[in-house]
């Protein structure tokens, strides 16, 4: 069949499993949309309000349904507006294929009008990207976007394909979907020793980050920590692939980790790492991180072995397939002494957890339970990025793996709410997404998107008309110098804002009002948006300041009695 | 320990391929000595040779992040030992009378040559490893070096070993 080069574009899409593409058309892609009209009964197009919400959404898509999120822009700044967006995604490793169009062949190179050279500005924040010169090369180049997409560590593509090569004609026949290369099957003789090492332990610990959850990974894990009587934490990605309820979860560690998780990991003597990057986040002062342990490091991109800490045993393999053997492997343990410890710092959390959160007013922390009564075990938690993202992160109580949907590596703010389009379309389930003012400042218009789709998102803004994250970091390190983090001044109605974009808007003041307005927002499964005011002074704790150790850990607040 | 490496790396012969991998040094902090990049035996691959120094660390870490480039095919560190190190460079020397007769041994010596000479300038074209280089450098340094470029390091290694794995005899 002879197609055009935007007709073969779209079939290709189609035949690689793509239901729903996220986009914004121009001039570059004008082809390549009305390829879309005419193939709208076999895929859905979703117009944001701005390209940096489609990639965020593409990205939330690909998140909470674990296929490859797909994203449309034009030339020069429809490009460019998706960077932010394909940052985000290639730095939590989220599988994502971006397609701009580029103004034709014969223009590029002379600063045409709207001519960026995309393939160059994402070089360092993509897997790999495509400039599609010819169309005998762009199926081909499509499906093999895909596949890098999906293939091992997963990760954003792109793909640029000038207007000329849509315009042109080429045979084009349909082919099935392209399989995902796994990494390669970790060999016999590291899981010996890493079941050796697990015999010789007397403080296991169990650490797992986002690779869990895009190896599938939830049961594996837990079965390990049964076998060998170990405590589970994880790290922020990691979040949602075990469920908060097991009891040997302790939650997640680092800069605002779990105290008990923190803390149990640095006593430790081995640490079984699957599926994490030991960032800066997650350990804190790298020279001071685990000292006590030998480390087991599981992981399917064979370049974060020893890249940021040093391991005794590195397995780069297919970590499912590692697991299910090690769990063979590895001896039934048995730790009381190890286990009672866990206990009791378990009980230490509890007790400074009720000395920081408070009765009377409304905290994060009532916010997140009372809304946690209307969710779902698979209801899609998306967050921002700030102090809020840290509260749900810590208090939300995640039951199925892919819930929680977050932007961790980047943490790019105004991530949520594209995020939570693309999480409602890919899941078909209501979505949560709690968010800031300050990041939903930031991507607001895509209000206009939820409103046009219906998209059954429940937005909770803990509005503390402030900056947190920064602000807490001020009145810490900075003498309560709040420079440019009061956002008093705006005085932005956020009830009115959902009212003008035809959205129930519910406002929140007293702890009186939570539960029944929150009940009010969740009876119907349309749009709704609560603007519910929490303290401008609620820290996010514990804390472990920045290049820090758990020495320095913060569990209450000094500065105030 | 900082010493140097040399890292062979094979590659698609496609546009923009040496912008991917000399992007990946920046990005992620690592200095180049010298990279050169040439054709191959096959037409279908290049061959970018880098000159680096840093730890063995930093050098497997480099090694895994070029793995990782979709168009690279195969990464060596070439051994010091196995393979056969080779850079050129052009010097261009005040041709000076009081001069003259120690740039024409420190040439002869060094089994390089002269490759241009003019009133005022000569030209010295030298070829060996690096340290054969740099001491040549050092040498006729005081004499006044008005120009000098330098290709960076090709290597390959000694006997029935190849970069490219499709490679037998």
């Amino acid at each position: 069949m002879i197609l055009t080069g935007a007709e073969i574009v779209v079939e290709t899409l189609i035949e690689q499993g793509c239901k729903t593409v996220f986009g914004y058309p121009g001039g570059q892609v004008i082809n390549l949309y009305d390829a879309l009209y005419t193939r709208s009964d076999r895929i859905q197009h979703i117009l944001t309000a701005h390209e940096q919400g489609a990639a965020h959404a593409a990205d939330g898509y690909a998140r909470a349904s674990g296929e490859v999120g797909v994203v449309i822009a034009t030339s020069g700044p429809g490009a460019t507006n998706l960077v932010t967006g394909i940052a985000t995604a290639y730095l939590d490793s989220v599988p994502m294929v971006a397609i701009t169009g580029n103004v034709p062949n014969s223009l590029i190179g002379k600063d045409s009008f709207q001519e960026v050279d995309i393939t160059g500005v994402t070089l360092p924040i993509t897997k790999h990207n495509f400039l599609v010169k010819s169309v005998d090369r762009l199926a081909d180049t499509i499906r093999e976007a895909f596949k890098i997409a999906k293939s091992g560590r997963p990760g954003p593509v792109l793909v640029d394909i000038p207007k000329d090569v849509q315009i042109a004609s080429y045979p084009y026949q349909a082919c099935p979907v392209v399989e995902k290369k796994m990494p390669k099957k970790a060999k016999g003789d590291k899981l010996s020793r890493a079941a050796q090492m697990i015999a010789e332990a007397q403080k296991p610990y169990i650490y797992f980050g986002g690779g869990a959850v895009s190896a599938d990974i939830s049961k594996e894990i837990t079965e390990l920590a049964d076998k060998i009587d170990a405590p589970i934490g994880c790290t922020m990605m990691g979040l949602s692939a075990v469920p908060v309820s097991h009891p040997r979860y302790l939650g997640m560690e680092g800069m605002h980790g779990h105290y008990a998780s923190s803390v149990s990991q640095d006593e430790a003597d081995l640490i079984i790492t699957i599926g994490a990057r030991f960032s800066d986040r997650a350990t804190g002062n790298v020279s001071k991180y685990a000292r006590k342990a030998k480390i087991i490091h599981i992981d399917a991109d064979g370049a974060e072995l020893n890249k940021n800490v040093s391991v005794e045993l590195g397995i780069e393999c297919d970590v499912k397939d590692a697991l299910q053997r090690l769990i063979s492997l590895a001896d039934h343990q048995e730790h009381p002494e190890w286990m009672a410890r866990i206990a009791e710092l378990k009980a230490e959390e509890q007790i400074q957890f009720e000395k920081v959160t408070a009765k009377d007013r409304i905290t994060p922390y009532a916010l997140i339970q009372e809304t946690a009564k209307h969710t779902q075990a698979d209801t899609p938690i998306v967050t921002d990025v700030g102090q809020h993202q840290m509260w749900v992160a810590q208090y939300y109580p995640f039951q199925n793996s892919r819930t929680f949907i977050s932007s961790g590596g980047l943490g790019t703010m105004g991530f949520g709410l594209g995020a939570a389009i693309g999480a409602a379309k890919a899941t078909g389930k209501r979505t949560v997404l709690f968010t800031g003012d300050g990041s939903f400042g930031m991507n607001l218009n895509e209000l206009a998107t939820v409103s046009a789709e219906n998209i059954p998102v429940v937005i909770i803004i803990m509005n503390n008309h402030v900056l947190g994250m920064v602000r807490q970091w001020q009145t810490l390190f900075f003498q309560k110098h709040y420079s440019n983090t009061d956002l008093h001044e705006r005085k932005t109605d956020f009830v009115k804002l959902a009212d003008a974009f035809g959205i129930r808007g519910y406002r929140i003041q007293n702890l009186s009002e939570l539960s029944d307005v929150i009940q009010k927002a969740f009876l119907e499964n349309t749009p709704a948006l609560i603007d519910c005011a929490i303290y401008e002074d609620e820290f996010v704790l514990p804390m472990l300041p920045p290049g820090g150790c758990i020495e320095d850990i913060i569990t209450e607040r000094s500065d105030q009695s | 320990m900082t010493e140097r490496f040399v890292i062979a790396i094979l590659v698609e012969n496609q546009p923009g391929i040496l912008t991917r991998v000399a992007s990946m040094f920046n990005r992620r902090g690592f200095n180049i000595d010298s990279l050169t990049v040439s054709e191959t035996e096959t037409h279908e691959y290049s061959r970018i040779t880098i000159s680096l120094t840093g730890d063995d660390g930093i050098c497997r870490q480099i090694i895994k992040q070029l793995k990782k480039l979709y168009n690279v095919k195969e990464v060596k560190v070439m051994d010091r030992q196995k393979s056969v190190f080779r850079e050129l460079a052009l010097i261009k020397l005040k041709n000076a009378p009081e001069t003259r007769q120690e740039i024409l041994s420190a040439v002869d010596i060094f089994r390089s040559k002269i490759v241009d000479f003019s009133p005022s300038t000569l030209c010295v074209e030298i070829t060996g490893e690096t340290s054969k280089i740099e001491a040549f450098i050092a040498l006729v340094e005081p004499l006044g070096i008005l120009e000098m470029c330098r290709t960076g390091v090709v290597a390959i290694e000694r006997g029935c070993h190849y970069l490219n794995s499709d490679t037998s005899l």
